[in-house]
This record gives C-alpha cells, structure tokens and sequence, in this order.
C-alpha cells in the first residue's frame, strides 16, 4: 500500500468528521419522529394553555379568529376551582391521588413481603402450586381487572354482596345486604382523610387494587430472599434469637435495598393508574376517586375544553417531575445505606 | 458465595416458580401443627386470588343471560354460547369480532413494530458512543417518558385533527392544512385523528421513548470485547452495528416489542378519544362498552366472555416470556 502522508492525514480527517457526526446519523430516525409527535406537541400544548381553545377552534386552530390569548387564567382557573366543571377542586384531587398511592404501596408491600416470606418456610407443602397460583393477578392486563372489579362490586347483581349475603345468613339474617360500593357518596371514615371525602368506592378501589398490587411485590421479595445467606439465620438462632426477631434483623434490613426501588416503581405506577381506575369507577362518584390523569382525560374526552386540558396537562407534567425526583432520591439515598 | 450470590437484578418470577426446594437441611421439618396453620393461611390467599378468576370464569361458561342472582364460583355447566355471541356479535355497533380483532392487532403490532425500527439505532448511540450533546439528547428522550401518556393527548388530538383530506366537489381534493377548499369545507372524506393510522402515530409518542431506553439499558449490558475485536479486524461502526450488536439484540428486540404490545394492547385512552366510527373500534373500547352506562342490555355472561377473550393474548405472552419480561420492566425502572 503506497500512499502519500497528504492522502493518509486527508484521509484521517474525513474519518474524525465521519466519526464526529455518526453519534448524530444513528439518533436521526428517533429525533426526527419524536419532534413531530412529541417536542412539537409538547411545544403546541404549551401554547394552547394560554389561551381558550374550545371545539369551535378546531378545524382552524390556531387560526382561528375566534382564539383568544388569556395569559395564565386557564392555569389559576385550575387551582382555583374555577373551571366550570362541578365537584372539581384542584388540591384535594392532588391530595386524594397522593394518598391513593401512598396507601396502596403500603399495604402492597408489606402484604407482599409478608407473603414471600411465608411462601419461603422450608418444608412448606405445595410451594410450587402457591406459586404458580398467586403470580396469576400480574398476567391479567389491569383493563379486564378493572372491569371485572366493577362488576363485583355491583350494588345488586355483584358478586361482593352476594358474598357478604353469604356471610350474614350464617349468622341467621335472612336480608340481601345491598352495599352501594361504586355509588353511595358518604364517606364511611369522615375523618381519615380531611380534605375530601374517601368514599366507599375508594375502599373498593383499593380491595381491587390489592388483588393487582401484592404479588408483583411477592415476586421481587421472594428474589430478594433467596440471596440472603442461610447462614445467617442458623447464627442468629444459635445466639437464640426468635423468629420475629430474626425477621426485623435480618429479613427487614435485607430485603430493603431490593422493596425500596420496588416501592417507589409501585407508587409512579399507582399515581398514574388511568386504566384501572377509568374502568372501575371511572373517578366516581361525585369525582370523589378522581386521580390527576383522568380529570385531564375527562377535561378533553368529554368536556372539550382544549386550552384548559393543555394546562391541566402542563401541571400534571411538572406533578409527575416531583414525583420522579422525589422517588428517584428516596431510592439513591437508600442505596447509599446499603453502601455504608 | 460470590459465584452463587444472585443479584438483585436477576429477574424475580422465573425463579419464583422454579426455586430449587430440594436442598432443604434435613432435620429441620416443620412440626405438623405449623405446618397445617401455614397451610390454612396459604390457601386462604390461593382462595383470594382464585375469586374474582373463577368468578369471570364461572360466568363465561354460563348459558343464562339473567344476571347473576347467587355467588356462584364454580360452573354447574360448560356451556359456549356466551363465546359463540360475543364472536358473532359483540356489541350493538355494527362491527364484528373480526374487525375489533384485526384492528387491536393492527395497532399494537404496528406501533411495536415502528418504535423498535426507530429506536434501535438511538439506543445504540446512546449506548456506544461518546459525544458533546449525548446527556441533553439523553434527558430528551427521558423526559418523555415522565409524561403521562394521557398528557399529550389534547396536543396530538388537535394535530391529528388537522390533518384532513376534504372533496371539494367538481373533482378538486385538498389536503389540509397545506390547502383548503376555495368555498367552504368541501366534504371531509379523511381525517387522520379519526383513523387507526392516526392514533398509531400517537401511540408511537409514547412508546418510542420506552422502546429507546430499553434497549439502552441491554445494549449496556452487552460486553464491548466482541466489537473490539471487530474494530481491530478493520470493521466499521455501522459493520459493527449491522452484523454484531443487532444480532446480539434480537431476543432483547422481541422482548421489548411484546413488552409494548402488552400496553398497546390495553391501549384505551387515545383510540376512545380519537375514533369515533365503530369499524374502527379496538377489544378495549368493545369490553369498556359492555360495563357502566352502556351496559345495561349486555348479558353479563357475555361480558365475561369478552373480559376473557381480552385478557387472553396479555396472559400467554407473560407465560411465555415470564423471565425476560420482568427482568426488562425491572431494568427499565430502576435505571430510570
């Protein structure tokens, strides 16, 4: 191979610009599909909320000559209640969605950990068929969960007050008891949630959401288990140590680096759980079991108002970015223990 | 101990169903009366999550079309008419069974199909390269996914709308909104909101950002020796890309294309605000019409049916693929 030193530096100069903008060629195809149906859109929601979109500016658009530009009134319009959508209040949406995920990840996981553990017992008949029983709610899509919920839960017909009918005849009652789970407005535990009613759809929500929720959570604890060492517990019941206390010494503290990241998946996925809750009460009654993303879904499926959903939208952005930063420091700080 | 240790992220359910129990120590049995309270108490949960399983069931396999007037939980008879109606007929909206079929696969396969091809490259970038602008792009393509999907729906919807194709008459068609018809709107022959393609387009806005990082987090996972020998054998980063690291993809390829189809699949929040006409309606929108206020002339015998029938594909694909799915979702989350 002859080639003159002019050649080979030219040569290697093409070769650093091919190699400089390559990185770039191969984000093309993802970058240009995402400015069309994501940044531009993201932009376009942006500027919409600032102004009165309705369904009269729809085939104009932003062209439309009957689009009024009104500053940040949609956005104090939200958190002041001054929609004209009833039984809407900004706050205690906000604060019945933070405590329906809170709630919910707090008694999917200790159930599920209690239940991995239980499933763990050495000598424990039939494990394999458990097993195989109880990952059976994580393969049912949450659409045919939520549905089917619903239809349990039916003041007349479901499957829930027949159970409970079931129950009470034992005890020698003869009447059908006819609880209106999905329907009935009055809180059963007034005070358990001061800033807006917990309503009995919310306890059944929560019934069906468990069936949903534990066993993912048996599934991470169950790994979680197997890596702690079985030494551990032969040297702390040599020391005498009891079953609890080796369950809240050695159990609890290494199953944490494993639950915590697990936690915080459940409560993004519980926060934002449109499906399952559209389904299933469809954020009824009375708007009482409402969450952040299907209010913004009522506000364009059905109330058509544009501007006012874009900003709502907005808002429920900037919500979900404190909710990761908030979640994604609970899980680095807790790695850091387990580092320490 | 380390060449045993499992890690935290090695995935939880296959080694949940097939934990070794036979290395148990011996002598340390259960006494019999523990070992009948822990039964009692693991039945109890099996019994828990049967109910609402072998309700639905139990109902699907019912030839009455009255509702239900007892808790039955276990069929007294195995009879398909509530199948057989619910594929001749679904709902009272003139689409058959077939099309709601064709056009949930059509969706979910199509808008799997076209994230993966658009984001494989991406997340190769991501993975192997090292440029100036590679942590902004990064977050660009993150932050996407902090979004709930509902949150960029009202944006998509009015993008969507405007795409039309309107008869102008006198055999003049414009396509806006690059033209309008010269008088009035013309006759609106297609509107891109209103079609399954549209809401394909809109569903890849969320699923593109998914597709792209989890692919990132197996690329990273994929040792580089095999294309440092490559590189010193004189190949090129696209030879590298073509015939190495895309080979070694593909099982991570299919499960992040069945991991999307899994959501596609439930996908119900833009096909119910996009589609209006039946013929285009998904197994979703059909199971959502048969419960709530539409429901009130469905047998719910038919309803389980179809609660079935949509539950179906979701539940074989989490068998087949129990171990790479939840490896994949874990890897996703936690990275992110």
């Amino acid at each position: 191979m002859a080639t003159t030193t002019l050649e080979i530096s030219k040569s290697a100069g093409m070769a650093r610009i091919k190699k400089a903008i390559l990185p770039y060629v191969y984000l093309l195809p993802a970058f240009v599909v995402m400015s069309v149906i994501t940044f531009y859109p993201l932009i376009y929601q942006v500027i919409i909320s600032f102004t009165d979109f309705q369904t009269k500016d729809l085939l104009k658009q932003l062209a439309s000559p009957n689009l009024n530009y009104i500053g940040v009134k949609n956005y104090v319009d939200i958190v002041t209640g001054g929609l004209p959508v009833q039984n809407f209040e900004f706050f205690r949406v906000l604060t019945y969605n933070i405590w329906w995920a809170v709630t919910n990840v707090l008694v999917h996981v200790p159930a599920g950990v209690l239940i991995a553990v239980l499933l763990n017992t050495q000598g424990l008949w039939g494990k394999k068929i458990y097993r195989a029983l109880y990952v059976l709610p994580v393969v049912i899509p949450p659409i045919v969960v939520g549905t089917v919920w619903k239809n349990i839960f039916d003041e007349q017909y479901g499957a829930m007050n027949q159970f409970l009918t079931a129950v009470v005849h034992l005890f020698g009652t003869a009447d059908p008891v006819r609880i209106r789970w999905l329907t009935e407005y009055t809180p059963p535990i007034p005070w358990l949630l001061p800033n807006g009613p917990l309503t009995l759809a919310y306890y059944a929500m929560m019934i069906a959401n468990f069936w949903l929720g534990w066993p993912f959570m048996t599934l991470v604890a169950t790994g979680a288990l197997q890596s702690i060492p079985k030494d551990l517990y032969e040297a702390a019941s040599i020391d005498g140590a009891s079953g609890s206390q080796q369950f809240w010494n050695i159990t609890v503290p290494l199953l944490r680096p494993a639950m915590i990241p697990a936690a915080m998946y459940g409560f993004t996925m519980s926060f934002n759980l449109f499906n399952f809750v559209f389904f299933m009460s469809g954020g009824g009654p009375a708007r009482s079991t409402e969450i952040l993303v299907t209010f913004a879904y009522d506000l364009v499926r059905n109330l058509r108002l544009y501007g006012a959903a874009a900003a709502f939208s907005v808002i429920v952005f900037f919500v979900a970015l404190i909710v990761f930063l908030v979640t994604n420091r609970i899980t680095r700080a807790t790695e850091a223990y387990t580092e320490a | 101990m380390t060449a045993q240790s499992p890690s935290k992220s090695t995935n939880p359910i296959i080694r949940f169903l097939s934990m070794n129990t036979s290395g148990e120590v011996a002598g340390r049995d259960l006494p019999l009366w523990k070992q009948l309270l822990l039964q009692v108490l693991t039945l109890f949960i099996a019994a828990e999550v049967l109910f609402p399983i072998m309700y639905i069931i139990t109902m699907s396999f019912s030839s009455k079309t009255t509702r239900p007037s007892a808790l039955e939980l276990f069929p007294k008879e195995i009879s398909f008419v509530a199948y057989q109606q619910v594929l001749d007929r679904p709902t009272a909206n003139p689409v058959t069974f077939l099309e709601l079929l064709r056009n949930s696969f059509l969706l979910s396969v199509g808008v799997g199909l076209v994230a993966l091809l658009v984001a494989v490259s991406a997340a190769y970038a991501f993975s192997r390269f090292k440029f100036r602008m590679r942590q902004v792009m990064m977050v660009l393509v993150f932050v996407p996914l902090l979004m709930p999907a509902i949150g960029l729906s009202t944006p998509l919807y009015l993008l969507m709308n405007s795409f039309r194709i309107a008869d102008c008459g006198n055999g003049v068609t414009a396509i806006s909104p690059f033209m309008a018809c010269a008088q009035g709107l013309g006759k609106v022959t297609f509107n891109l909101r209103d079609s399954l393609l549209g809401v394909g387009v809109a569903m890849i806005a969320g699923a593109l950002p998914f597709a792209v990082w989890n692919l990132k987090g197996y690329l990273d996972t994929i040792p580089k020796e095999l294309e440092e020998a490559a590189m010193i054998d004189g190949a090129d980063a696209n030879q590298i890309f073509w015939q190495i690291v895309l080979p070694l993809a593909v099982p991570q390829l299919a499960v992040t294309f069945f991991l999307g189809f899994i959501g596609h699949w439930q996908e119900f929040a833009l096909p119910w605000l996009f589609l209006t006409q039946p013929k285009d309606y998904t197994l979703a929108m059909t199971l959502y019409n048969m419960t709530g206020q539409y429901a009130s002339s469905i047998p719910w015998n038919r309803f389980a049916a179809m609660a079935i029938i949509v539950a179906l594909p979701v539940a074989i694909i989490y068998i087949a693929l129990q171990k790479q799915i939840v490896s994949g979702l874990t890897a996703g989350s936690v990275k992110g």
